[in-house]
């Protein structure tokens, strides 16, 4: 009885989105202001209603109701109640449950912060969002209810979850990943609603931004959650694989980067409006391809849900109809958005086009690769993989020149600056991050390595044209520190994730430039030598836990002979799948990451291992920490608080009018 | 003209579209190797029953099967009575990989099971399975007699894909080679 509710209420959300997705949208076009209203509680209502669904899934989980398929299929008696929680997203319907809540969750946020907006754009983005939110519950029921009964015998137990599943930042990956790709559907309406409006000027830009800032931020994290579990979990020693379904995310992540740098430019200058609309348009794309290739079997990968072609079919179609209608729409209203305002061969608008220019490349190559083996295949039969070396080859390069222009556009003026200003600002930090990118790698690490010399160069390159930035801004103040408390929000969130960018490129350089691994069969009391560490295995000891069994290595580190730690690295065998898995041990340091995974017992007590020492490890993910805080430092900016104080004046005015024709 | 222009990215999208429709059709689970075509990686390694090395020399000079199998892995079960009805009616020889296993295990396998393979190589860090460019259990190569990989087939091999695929790419292999 009880999910029998979970999906009624799935279907009262879904008859909220139908009128959301047609009422506002119909009153903004006739002007009228009631049907518009509704556009805000019925937002309200489709999340609570969304909310009560997804509380009774993880419910089902929690009373371990296997007469429900899809607990029966990803739960079982012995799942620690924290993983029953979160197996409400282990697996395809739920995960889709999940998408289509954190979508309502946007709708209602946009629906709370939107009082500085006139109430007929509002009322036009949420009715996207609504037409959206529409067809994904449509989907959900009639293809992937996660609400399906086993008939007419319930299995007294279920089935093991995926034990990679089984992990704390299993808890946290999938709900940020989604939230922020979600995000990207807020931006996506404002840019439909643009166009239906015709309405895009600066105001439009500033309204966009935080939304845009958010999504970013949060996809960013989930991105970082995502590499983070892999390093830790998979066992295979690193972070980022190319696998297909990685890529789409990291599609959009660079097209929201695109997004917020060119929606900079609208908002300050009033240039590159359409081109805003078209990259929210391939961002919002980008998260959808990602849904259909996980959800559609189109591409064998570690994330692949169940196949069915219908599934992929049906997502297929909303992909076609948002983004193929949206293209449509923007080709017939875009000429009608033209920019006024000229700028300079040598300006700010110049490199932040050429940050543009230089990501939509990068997105592009990455989904040529990513698609490339079924272009290969439709067109010829033949069957390839595309593997990291293409991925590298195009990317790291692209990545190196982003970093350079980044140097550049912060200090560049608006409009025009001439090439002494320019020259006499940074040639002094030029030559210093040669030298600095030199030789800190040798005094560091004692080694040399060209990738890793370049990779320094350009982090030291960021840090030291911030600063010189951040010295200009303050130099006319009396004082530093009034110099620095006078800078926005907004200037700030963009420095400190520029820093974090400088960040996650000194990790991802010298993790994989420096790293050392070993693979060895230690019997109890042999060591092993790896650089400057020493491994001693003190043999294993029988682990149980709540649903697995399993053996734990004792192994000492020693550093230049003296006692650092004990890792203890697990091997476990999950009890109702008897699926294996290893828990590495890490060590995690500011400098360098130590890594053991344990392998298998042989015979005379043996066990094979193997051991890696990765320098900077962490620095990826403090990089996209900073990143992400940059983002959401940037989304209080003073000016969008401001600007709602003002816009309320107008609204009041606004609705007078208005009213007066309904009246 | 410039007009015309802007449709450029909506004709791109339905391209992309109609590629990933026609995509959902493609058997994209007959995964490609990079060793198609290419000789069996060299090994040295144990094997599930015995206690003595084998290495390349040790497999059969005609073609036979090289299938990747685990006691974990439930879908080796479906497959399983399909590779003993081969083995036993001498139809094909099949060598099996024992991946990511433990020795103890893949014995009580074999011995609840049945055994079907001429020997099976143990492969419990996934070494070879690395060489092979494994991607889980279960998965068939067809090798050729001179040890050179000629197809993989990536999920279960049973009655219908032996019939289907294997039997046609074999009599093709044995056509080749007489002709050689």
């Amino acid at each position: 009885m009880i999910p029998e509710l979970g999906q009624f209420s799935l279907i009262l959300a879904f008859c909220l989105c139908v009128i959301l997705a047609t009422l506002p949208l119909l009153g903004a076009s006739r002007n009228n202001l009631l049907w518009m209203s509704l556009a805000r509680p019925l937002s309200a209502g489709i999340f609570v209603f969304l909310a009560i669904s997804i509380g009774i899934l993880a419910y089902s989980f929690a009373v371990n109701d296997f007469s429900v398929q899809f607990v029966a299929n990803h739960s079982n008696l012995l799942l620690p109640t924290r993983y029953k929680l979160t197996a409400v997203w282990g697996g395809h319907e739920g995960s889709f449950l999940l998408w289509t809540f954190m979508l309502s969750g946007w709708m209602l946020a946009v629906s709370v912060y939107s009082m500085s907006m006139p109430i007929d754009f509002v009322a036009r983005v949420l009715s996207v969002l609504g037409i959206l939110c529409c067809t994904y519950i449509l989907y959900m029921l009639a293809t992937s209810n996660p609400f399906d009964r086993v008939v007419p015998l319930a299995p007294a137990d279920g089935v093991e979850l995926n034990s990679f599943l089984q992990d704390f930042a299993f808890i946290l990956h999938p709900p940020a990943l989604y939230m922020g790709y979600v995000g990207f559907s807020v931006v996506f309406a404002f840019a439909v609603a643009a166009l239906l409006s015709g309405r895009l000027d600066a105001a439009w830009a500033r309204w966009c931004r935080p939304w845009a800032n958010a999504a970013w931020a949060i996809l960013t994290m989930g991105i970082a959650l995502g590499s983070w579990w892999a390093y830790y979990e998979l066992g295979w020693g690193g972070w980022w694989g190319w696998d297909p379904v990685e890529n789409p995310p990291l599609i959009t992540w660079l097209l929201g980067t695109a997004l917020i740098h060119s929606l900079a430019v609208t908002e300050k200058r009033g240039v590159f409006k359409s081109w805003n609309v078209m990259l929210a348009i391939l961002a919002f794309g980008g998260s959808l391809l990602g849904t259909f290739i996980a959800r559609s079997g189109l591409l064998t990968s570690v994330h692949a849900f169940a196949t069915d072609p219908a599934r992929g079919i049906f997502i297929l179609a909303i992909f076609a109809l948002a983004i193929g209608g949206s293209l449509l729409l923007f080709a017939l209203r875009a000429p009608l958005l033209k920019s006024e305002f000229g700028f300079g061969l040598l300006s700010r608008e110049i490199f932040l086009l050429g940050n543009n220019m230089i990501l939509v490349v990068a997105s592009a190559s990455v989904l040529l690769g990513t698609l490339f083996p079924i272009v290969y295949q439709a067109l010829t039969g033949g069957l390839i993989s595309i593997g990291p070396p293409y991925f590298n080859v195009i990317f790291v390069p692209l990545m190196a020149l982003l970093v350079l222009l980044l140097g550049v556009g912060p200090i560049c003026r608006w409009k025009k600056t001439s090439t002494g200003y320019l020259v006499a600002q940074l040639s002094r930090v030029a030559l210093a991050s040669v030298v600095l990118g030199v030789l800190l790698p040798l005094v560091i690490l004692l080694e040399f390595s060209f990738a890793a010399t370049i990779a320094t160069s350009l982090a030291v390159w960021i840090s030291l044209t911030m600063m010189k930035d951040l010295a200009n801004k303050t130099a006319n103040k009396p004082t530093r520190l009034q110099g620095l408390k006078s800078l926005s929000l907004g200037y700030y969130g963009m420095q400190t994730a520029h820093l974090g960018v400088a960040v996650m490129l000194i990790g991802a350089s010298m993790s994989s430039a420096f790293d050392s691994e070993k693979s060895v069969l230690l019997s109890s009391g042999q060591s092993i030598d790896l650089g400057e560490y020493v491994f001693v295995f003190d043999g294993t000891t029988r682990i149980e836990g709540p649903n697995y069994i399993g053996d734990e290595a004792s192994i000492q580190v020693l550093k230049n002979g003296e006692f650092e730690r004990i890792l203890n690295p697990q091997s476990r065998i999950y009890i109702t799948s008897g699926s294996p898995s290893t828990e590495m041990a890490i060590d995690a340091g500011f400098l360098r990451d130590l890594f053991i995974t344990l392998g298998e017992a042989k015979e005379g007590g043996a066990w094979s291992m193997t051991i890696y020492i990765k320098p900077f490890m962490r620095w990826v993910w403090l990089g996209s920490i900073f990143m992400a805080l940059g983002g959401i430092i940037a989304t209080r900016d003073k000016r969008y608080r401001r600007l709602r104080r003002r816009q309320e004046e107008l609204l009041a005015e606004d609705l007078r009018a208005n009213l007066q024709p309904a009246l | 003209m410039s007009r015309l222009k802007l449709f450029v990215p909506v004709i791109g999208f339905f391209a992309l579209a109609l590629l990933l429709w026609r995509g959902l059709y493609l058997n994209t689970r007959e995964l490609p190797s990079v060793l198609i075509d290419k000789p069996l990686p060299q090994f040295e390694i144990e094997t599930v029953l015995g206690s003595q090395l084998v290495t390349n020399q040790d497999l059969p000079d005609k073609i036979f099967l090289l299938n990747v199998w685990g006691s974990y892995c439930l879908p080796c079960l479906v497959e399983h009575p399909t590779l003993m009805r081969l083995s036993e009616a001498g139809e094909i020889p099949v060598v099996g990989v024992n991946y990511r296993d433990r020795q103890k295990l893949a014995i009580d396998w074999l011995d609840v099971n049945g055994n079907p393979f001429s020997f099976s190589l143990l492969d419990e860090d996934g070494r070879l399975g690395i060489d092979l460019g494994v991607y889980g259990a279960p998965e068939t190569f067809l090798i050729d007699r001179n040890g050179v990989i000629r197809y993989r087939h990536v999920s279960v091999l049973d009655e219908n894909i032996w019939r289907e695929i294997f039997e046609p790419a074999i009599a093709e292999l044995r056509a080749e080679q007489v002709g050689l």
